[in-house]
């Protein structure tokens, strides 16, 4: 199998706080708004060097997204900070008219998704985000595995005409994609071939789903492992390509299995290729107070849940 | 003062329009929209300084935002007879297929309109945005909006008015159609929001009424003032006191025509007490 090197771990957030400082430098038009989270979602660098360029909201989410997408007019860019919860649930019907509707060109960039958050409890952790956005036309839905993707990727939506929504988490995770990598919208990323068992993972469980794959290795199953960092718009044909041969899959993400990636292939294959399909996924609860590690053990959502659902789901084949 | 009369002229088809465009497809909203005539009349055709034709961004020229959706039947004729979109696509108003959705949206390409509206109290964000954009760009054009004064209900609002005068948004007239009427009667008896204007100055707005807000020259004078008040550090709130309905003598002064269309004998009526100016589309 493949091997991938953790360069050293660290937080997908400040691999957000790095492409907007490059942004900073690089796009004129690029304008950064935080609703009071400027230190959580690693904004410092860009507002030292841009702070005409920076609008600090305060706690006032609603206000911040309608700001964004009057910015737009006018030839801005916004990229907006603050918690998963805050950029999504809370603000639901601001970005669908004023954003999504409008067709407006807000990046709606979200820290703190999912259980990983930790200690803060249910009220921070949302596990229905990629679900509320996903369902609005026109959004384009991001969840990136780690520091050099979250930059990468960052980087990339500002290219991109329309609006965007980038989930990352707060925890420090294995950084293995390459430093260099150039991030394409909509395009999975094969990590490793097999031909046993399709694990198709996204955000913090795509390197769960590799150590999950050596450990099936190691017990001679073939596992492939494919990176889909965009949930929408999918890319159905990699996914296609890869069951045609494995006969199954196994989809892992931290989200709720309702709404989430596995929904959305599912969704997908049920027209094109029916696959007996395993979701790793919270079971449509609520998270709790925690750490991370206790967290992804309790809910299911590490190499450990992922190994065993590859084990099921060659059952069903 | 003949450009008086032509803004007199055009206000008067513009109530035709309105209430041709609601009785045809028997749904959309007059009463607001016949309130407001004058002052959207005024707006686009004597106070807004605005550019030929029609482009996103707006730099350059003044902006308006229409926070309070519903009216869009005002909003559309006055755009059309302006010249933003043919005025006989007025006849498309909530048609399958049209521009011209029930509440205005961006989403159809309809030149003039800058952003979909229609879920209250989301405008003034919008337009603070706008206007910071054009503080950016270095464009010393100003963002003008109108809100529904039960829309000001909707808590979004407060957060805007704090953020406009914490950030000293000077480049923005916020104008509240101040008919004291929303769908399920009299604002104060629906929820009291007392001293408007005491609010907005508490907030660390400059704010002025104008009284006869259905009075074109009225309006001409107040929004003069307010626009001699921009730059100066604070965010400008024009209370325009209006009569809902104002125009058609049985839609007055009631919260009945927020949301409904005139049957054929009632149009008849409103018609004739509106006489057709500048021909009807």
């Amino acid at each position: 199998m493949k091997k991938y090197i953790d360069q050293g771990k660290n937080d997908t957030r400040s691999g957000f706080g790095a492409g907007l400082a490059e942004l900073g430098r690089t796009n004129p038009n690029v304008v950064a708004l935080c609703a009071d989270l400027v230190g959580s979602l690693k904004m410092e660098k860009f507002i030292e060097e841009n702070p005409e360029r920076f609008f600090q909201i305060g706690i006032a989410e609603a206000n911040m997204m309608g700001i964004a997408a009057g910015l737009t007019i006018g030839g801005k860019i916004p990229f907006t900070g603050t918690f998963a919860n805050f950029s999504t649930g809370r603000v639901y019907d601001q970005i669908r008219q004023s954003i999504a509707y409008s067709d407006k060109n807000v990046k709606i960039c979200a820290s703190h998704a999912g259980v990983t958050l930790g200690e803060d409890g249910a009220t921070h952790q949302i596990l229905e985000d990629l679900g509320l956005m996903k369902m609005l036309p026109g959004m384009t839905v991001i969840n990136t595995c780690d520091y050099n993707q979250t930059k990468a990727a960052t980087i990339a939506i500002a290219e991109h005409h329309g609006p965007v929504y980038l989930r990352f988490g707060r925890p420090k995770v294995a950084n293995f994609t390459p430093v260099d990598q150039k991030f394409e919208i909509g395009k999975a990323v094969m990590l490793n071939e097999g031909t046993d068992v399709t694990i198709v993972a996204t955000g913090h469980l795509v390197w769960e789903a590799l150590i999950a794959a050596e450990n099936l290795e190691n017990q001679g199953i073939s596992a492939e492992v494919i990176n889909i960092h965009t949930i929408k718009p999918l890319d159905g044909e990699a996914v296609l390509k890869s069951v045609k041969k494995t006969g199954c899959i196994v989809t892992a993400e931290e989200h709720n299995y309702l709404g989430g990636l596995g929904e959305s292939i599912s969704g997908f294959l049920a027209t094109t290729h029916p696959t007996p399909q395993e979701f790793v996924a919270t079971k449509d609860t609520f998270g709790e107070s925690g750490t991370p590690e206790q967290l992804m053990d309790k809910y299911g959502l590490n190499n450990k849940a992922i190994e065993n659902a590859v084990l099921t789901v060659l059952k069903r084949k | 003062m003949p450009k008086l009369q032509e803004l007199q002229d055009l206000t008067v088809q513009v109530r035709r329009d309105i209430l041709r465009m609601v009785h045809k497809v028997n749904s959309g909203h007059p009463g607001g929209s016949l309130g407001c005539t004058e002052f959207i009349v005024a707006l686009y055709n004597e106070i807004m300084e605005l550019k030929d034709g029609f482009d996103m961004d707006g730099k350059g020229e003044d902006l308006f935002f229409l926070s309070n959706g519903h009216i869009s039947p005002v909003f559309y004729s006055v755009l059309a007879r302006k010249g933003y979109f043919p005025v006989d696509e007025l006849n498309t108003f909530r048609l399958i297929d049209s521009r011209l959705q029930g509440h205005p949206t961006t989403h159809e390409g309809l030149p003039g309109v800058r952003i979909a509206s229609g879920s209250l109290g989301q405008g003034m964000s919008v337009a603070l945005g706008a206007a910071q954009a054009k503080k950016l760009n270095k464009d010393s054009k100003l963002v003008y909006t109108l809100h529904g004064d039960g829309e000001l209900q909707e808590g979004q609002n407060w957060e805007a008015i704090m953020y406009a005068a914490g950030k000293k948004v000077d480049n923005i007239i916020a104008t509240i159609d101040y008919n004291g009427q929303q769908i399920d009667g009299a604002t104060d008896d629906v929820l009291p929001m007392g001293d408007l204007k005491k609010k907005f100055e508490a907030f660390g707005w400059d704010v002025l009424d104008i009284k006869e807000g259905n009075d074109l020259e009225a309006i001409l004078k107040g929004m003069k003032e307010a626009k001699s008040r921009t730059g100066k550090g604070k965010p400008v709130c024009v209370l325009l006191h209006t009569i809902m309905g104002h125009g058609v003598d049985f839609m007055m002064y009631t919260h009945a025509w927020h949301g409904k269309a005139p049957n054929d004998e009632q149009l008849a009526t409103a018609l004739a007490q509106n006489p057709e100016t500048l021909g009807d589309y």
